[in-house]
């Protein structure tokens, strides 16, 4: 049963003349423990699909389903419940707050929740722990390195039972290296169930992903279908793959 | 890829058998490229006959297996190969450049369909050989080179195809260009 499903979503800005289509009539499904990228040009509608799948905008039609609940049959208040609690957003520029530790930053949002402090404290260390980040965790943003930012805000994503990871860019202005670390640690939390959605214009990035959803002037107009790993990319190395 | 230089750089760590190179030499490139036993005897042949490499027997240590040695004169062509720039300067004949500019000229062919049936099949490469590289543990270094720079040669010509898409949306967009097309070519002729 897929965890995210989006059907026939989408998404208008301006009326009349002046009106801009976002998105059209995309229809979207992925599983626990999948890793989708969504790749496409600046402007092609990749970011607000990531928006509306993550309820933080709704669509102007079609329909939002999490884990079998339609958003739109949704109260506001059940909308952010399950922003706090079950999405995990990444962000390009990482949207860390200055003034928090990374400690603090990655266990905010589950005191938001109403988690006790020292609960949600041992959480984030947690988190922390398993991007090996937890000698980091008393610095604040500006202490660490960019590696190192995109990383807490990963744990951010992931603390707690997070369900779907949602990412924009997530390697940002990261060299290729610290790019490989960070879609490692996607990789790891799909691994564990998460549902994950990249979008970029990198196709090095969208490469890890299970499936790749092209899209283009707010429409999916393709996607790839991996075949198993052919032994023929490598002439005699035995290859232990698929991993997934 | 120089079969030659490879064979010169693994003897330069000292001598070597025949078998032993062949072996050595997958190994360092990864495994992704197959050399067979032929390749490698006919070359050491080459390198003998030009004095880049010597050979000698060892006789009852290992049989009649001749061990191969590399020359001053080897040293040298090989410090030299290693600092001499692959030439680039002419553009490649590629296929897919070829395909998408024919593209441009076949009635009713939409080369942004063409373009994504490219960059598509392109993505799909670029999945399996990221794979290879999920198992960190099954990656050593010299693997790891090698699919890293097939990942960015891959990557190379999807970022050319979203180039070329994104330019051709502008231009039909904006009026014809009145420019003359010999331009480019002339430009390129003066340049070489």
């Amino acid at each position: 049963m897929s965890y995210l499903e989006l059907r026939r979503v989408s998404k208008s800005y301006g009326a009349g003349p002046t009106e801009v289509h976002a998105l059209s009539d995309v229809d979207l499904s992925m599983e626990r423990g999948s890793l989708v990228a969504v790749m496409g040009p600046s402007g092609s509608g990749k970011s607000t699909l990531l928006t509306i799948a993550g309820s933080l905008e709704e669509p102007t039609s079609g329909e939002v389903v999490i884990d079998g609940a339609a958003l739109s049959s949704m109260s506001r208040n059940d909308k952010a419940r399950l922003r706090r609690r079950s999405v995990g957003y990444v962000f390009q520029d990482f949207n860390l707050l200055a003034g928090l530790t990374a400690v603090e930053n990655v266990s905010l949002p589950l005191e938001l929740d109403g988690l006790s402090a020292k609960k949600a404290h041992l959480a984030g260390i947690a988190a922390l722990e398993e991007l090996a980040l937890a000698d980091r965790a008393a610095h604040y943003p500006d202490e660490l390195s960019g590696g190192e930012r995109q990383r807490v805000a990963i744990a951010r994503a992931i603390v707690g039972d997070r369900s779907l990871l949602l990412a924009d860019e997530p390697s940002g202005a990261l060299d290729s290296t610290n790019s490989e670390v960070v879609m490692r640690m996607i990789l790891a939390a799909c691994h564990r169930g998460v549902a994950a959605m990249v979008v970029t214009h990198d196709a090095q990035l969208a490469s890890w992903a299970d499936r790749v959803v092209f899209i283009r002037d707010g429409r999916v107009v393709d996607q790839t279908v991996p075949p198993p790993t052919p032994e023929s990319l490598v002439a005699h190395r035995p290859v232990t793959s698929p991993h997934r | 890829m120089s079969v030659r230089h490879a064979l010169l750089a693994l003897l330069s760590e000292g001598p070597k058998y025949g078998l032993q190179l062949r072996q050595e030499f997958e190994e360092g490139t990864g495994e992704v490229w197959p050399l067979n036993v032929g390749q490698v005897y006919t070359t050491l042949q080459r390198l003998e006959r030009d004095e880049l490499i010597e050979s000698d027997d060892r006789g009852e240590e290992a049989g009649s297996q001749k061990v191969f040695h590399i020359t001053a004169a080897g040293r040298k062509e090989l410090d030299t190969w290693l600092c001499t720039p692959p030439d680039m300067t002419e553009p490649p004949r590629d296929e897919l450049v070829i395909k998408v500019l024919a593209a441009l000229r076949v009635p009713g062919v939409s080369v942004h369909d063409v373009i994504q049936v490219h960059r598509r099949y392109l993505v799909e490469l670029m999945q399996q050989w990221t794979r290879l590289k999920e198992d960190e543990a099954d990656f050593d270094l010299t693997f790891a080179l090698v699919v890293d720079a097939e990942l960015f040669r891959l990557d190379s010509v999807v970022r050319w195809l979203d180039t070329a898409d994104g330019r051709l949306k502008r231009a039909a967009l904006e009026p014809p260009s009145t420019k003359p097309g010999p331009l480019i070519r002339r430009r390129l002729v003066a340049r070489r």
